[in-house]
C-alpha cells in the first residue's frame, strides 16, 4: 500500500469538504431539526420527507438535479450569478453546497431526536425561571441534546467522506478542487493502479470502522435511528 | 380587590372543560384540591402562562398577567414566579448549584448571591451542592427544585403536587420544610393537592375543584365545616383547628388552646407555645344533650348545632356545630339525630374521641 502526493492531497481535500459539510450541516440541520421536534404544523411530514429524500434516492439524481439548479440557467445558478459568485458546479463550494444536501438526514435526524426525547418539561421550567425561548435553547436545549449533535456531526462527516456518486455528477474530478479519496480510487483502479487504490480504499475503511465503532459505543441509539 | 390574586381561565381541551373564577388572598398558601382530572394542574399552568387560556384574565396584587380582553398576555419568562413541578424537574446537566443559580442568574430583582445559602439551609440541602441531579433522592430533587423556585425571586410560587411522585417516607422528610416555607415566606403559595394530609397540613385558604369547576373556596375551617361539599369531599369529612401548645398536664397529656377552648392530647415534644395543627374527623366526634359525666373520653366542648346535612354513608347524618366561633363536624346516624333532636340552633355536648396533630 502506498499513497503518492496526489492521493494525500485527495484526503486532504476530503477532510476540508467533510469539515466543512459539517459546519455548514450544524447550521442549517439544527433549525431544521428544531422546527420539526416542536411543529403541530401539518407541512412537518412533507418537510421530514424532504429532509429525508436522500436517504432513498440513488446520488446520481440528486446530482443531476443540483447540476441543473446551480448551473448557469438553473434558479439557484443564476442567483449566485447575479451575487457575484459565478456558478458553482465544478467548483470548491459547489461540492460543500451538493454534499451537504446529501448529508442533510444524517444530521437532522439524530439532531430531531435528540430534541423530542428532551420533550417540552425542561424548557417550561426553564420559562419558569425566567429563561426566554432563545436562552433556554442554548442552555437547555442544546446541552441535552449534545448526544444529537455528537452522532449528527459524526455521521455527516463520515457520510461526506463516503460520497462518490454527488461528487462526480457536481465536481468532476479536478485535482486540489474536487478530487475526493473516493472518486481518486476509482481513477487508480481504471487505471489498474491496484496497489494505489488499495491504500486510499484500505483507509477509507478503517476511517469507517472506526467512527462507527465510536458512535456505536458512545451512543447506540442515535446511530438505530438513522438507519 | 387589587391586592389579591385574581384569575380567571376558560379552557377547553378536546372532553375536558376547565371554567374558573377564583379570587385569593395575596398571603400564605392556598390549596386547589380535587380529584384527578379536575383541572387542577391546568388551572396552575395557566396561571403561569404555560396554557394559554383564550379569554382569560390573570392579576397578582395590581400587577396584571394575562388580560385577553385588552390584548395583554406575559410570557411565562417575564413573570415573576416560582414554579415546582409534580416530577423532580432539575437539569441533569447542571450541578445542584448551578441549577439553583439558574433563575437566580436571569431574575432581574433576583436575591443576592448569599441569599443562596439561606435557602439551601432552609430546605436542608447545603451539604448537596456539589452534588449531581441524578445522584440525590426523590425528596432531595424536590427540595433542591423549591429553593431553585424561590431563589428566583418569584411574587407567586405554584407548586403542583410537589410530593405527589414521593414514597410516604420522603413526604415526611418534606412536609415540615414545607411548614417552614408557611411560617417563612411573605410570598403566596398556590398548592395543588389531591391529598386530604397535605391540605390539613399546610392550606390557609382551600379552594375545591371538580370536573373543571370551583365548588367551594374560602379560609380552610370555614371550607372544610361546610356541610354542602360533593360526596368526593364529604366522605373524608373533618375540621382543622389551629391551636397554641399551652404545656404539659397531669396523666402524660398536652394542653392546646384554640380561641374558643381547650383540647387534651397525649403528651407532645413541642416546646409550650408551639402552633399545632389538629385534624377532627366527623366519624370521630359524637354529641350528647347533657355533659357525660362518666365517659372514657377527654374532650367534650360544650356546641350549637348550626347545620345537619344528608352523607352518603347510609343512615347517617353530618351535624355541623360551632364551639364559641370555630366549627366542627359530627358524623351521627340519623336514629340518634331524630332521638335526640338534634336541629339547628340546639345546644349540645359534642364528645371528640380522636384528634389527629399535623406536626
Amino acid at each position: 500500500m502506498t499513497m503518492d502526493n496526489a492521493d494525500l492531497r485527495a484526503v486532504w481535500l476530503t477532510l476540508q469538504l467533510a469539515g466543512a459539510v459539517t459546519v455548514l450541516l450544524l447550521l442549517v440541520g439544527t433549525p431544521i431539526a428544531w422546527w420539526l421536534s416542536r411543529t403541530r404544523s401539518r407541512a412537518k411530514g412533507a418537510v421530514g420527507a424532504v429532509v429525508a429524500l436522500p436517504l432513498v434516492l440513488p446520488p446520481t439524481v440528486i446530482g443531476f438535479y443540483l447540476l441543473v439548479a446551480m448551473g448557469p440557467k438553473g434558479p439557484f445558478g443564476q442567483l449566485t450569478e447575479a451575487l457575484g459568485l459565478g456558478v458553482l458546479p465544478f467548483t470548491f463550494a459547489g461540492l460543500v453546497v451538493a454534499s451537504a444536501i446529501y448529508s442533510l438526514p444524517f444530521m437532522v435526524q439524530p439532531l430531531q431526536n435528540a430534541f423530542e426525547t428532551i420533550g417540552e418539561r425542561p424548557l417550561e421550567v426553564a420559562a419558569t425561571l425566567r429563561a426566554s425561548p432563545w436562552d433556554a435553547f442554548w442552555s437547555v436545549a442544546v446541552p441535552l441534546a449534545r448526544p444529537g449533535f455528537v452522532s449528527g456531526a459524526i455521521l455527516s462527516f463520515a457520510h461526506t467522506v463516503g460520497e462518490f456518486g454527488v461528487v462526480l455528477m457536481i465536481g468532476g474530478n479536478i485535482p486540489d478542487k474536487t478530487r475526493v479519496v473516493s472518486v481518486l480510487i476509482y481513477d487508480h483502479v481504471e487505471a489498474l493502479e491496484y496497489m494505489q487504490a488499495h491504500g486510499l480504499a484500505g483507509a477509507m475503511l478503517a476511517f469507517s470502522f472506526i467512527v462507527l465503532l465510536t458512535l456505536y459505543t458512545l451512543n447506540p441509539r442515535a446511530v438505530r435511528n438513522v438507519s | 380587590m387589587s391586592g389579591d390574586i385574581c384569575a380567571h381561565f376558560r379552557l377547553e381541551r378536546g372532553d375536558f372543560r376547565l371554567d374558573i373564577d377564583l379570587e385569593l388572598p395575596a398571603r400564605g398558601i392556598a390549596v386547589l384540591f380535587g380529584p384527578s382530572g379536575s383541572g387542577k394542574t391546568t388551572c396552575l399552568r395557566a396561571m403561569a402562562g404555560l396554557e394559554r387560556a383564550p379569554d382569560g384574565f390573570f392579576s397578582i396584587a395590581g400587577e396584571v398577567w394575562q388580560d385577553e380582553a385588552s390584548g395583554v398576555f406575559v410570557p411565562t419568562h417575564r413573570r415573576a414566579l416560582g414554579y415546582v413541578f409534580q416530577e423532580a424537574s432539575l437539569f441533569p446537566h447542571l450541578s445542584v448549584e448551578r441549577n439553583m443559580e439558574f433563575g437566580q442568574r436571569r431574575a432581574t430583582n433576583a436575591a443576592p448571591h448569599g441569599e443562596l445559602d439561606t435557602v439551601a439551609d432552609l430546605l436542608g440541602i447545603r451539604a448537596l451542592l456539589k452534588r449531581r441531579p441524578d445522584s440525590l433522592s426523590g425528596g432531595e430533587r424536590q427540595r433542591v427544585a423549591i429553593a431553585r423556585a424561590l431563589l428566583a425571586a418569584p411574587r407567586l410560587l405554584l407548586m403542583d403536587e410537589p410530593l405527589a411522585a414521593l414514597d410516604l417516607k420522603r413526604k415526611r422528610e418534606i412536609l415540615p420544610y414545607l411548614e417552614r416555607l408557611h411560617d417563612e415566606l411573605a410570598i403566596p403559595v398556590i398548592y395543588v393537592s389531591h391529598a386530604p394530609d397535605e391540605v390539613a397540613r399546610l392550606a390557609d385558604h382551600l379552594v375545591l375543584l371538580e370536573e373543571g369547576r370551583v365548588v367551594a373556596s374560602g379560609p380552610l375551617c370555614d371550607t372544610l365545616a361546610r356541610t354542602d361539599l360533593p360526596p368526593a369531599f364529604a366522605d373524608d369529612a373533618g375540621v382543622v383547628i389551629e391551636t397554641t401548645l399551652s404545656g404539659n398536664v397531669a396523666d402524660n397529656l398536652s394542653q392546646l388552646e384554640f380561641a374558643d377552648g381547650t383540647l387534651h392530647v397525649g403528651r407532645r415534644p413541642e416546646v409550650p407555645g408551639s402552633r399545632l395543627r389538629c385534624r377532627i374527623h366527623a366519624r370521630d366526634v359524637s354529641v350528647a344533650l347533657e355533659r357525660p359525666r362518666a365517659s372514657s373520653i377527654v374532650n367534650i366542648l360544650p356546641a350549637t348545632v348550626s347545620a345537619v346535612a344528608a352523607t352518603d354513608t347510609p343512615g347517617h347524618v353530618l351535624v355541623q356545630m360551632r364551639v364559641g366561633g370555630t366549627p366542627l363536624l359530627a358524623r351521627i346516624t340519623e336514629r340518634s339525630q331524630r332521638e335526640l333532636e338534634i336541629a339547628p340552633g340546639r345546644t349540645v355536648w359534642a364528645q371528640i374521641k380522636g384528634v389527629a396533630l399535623l406536626a
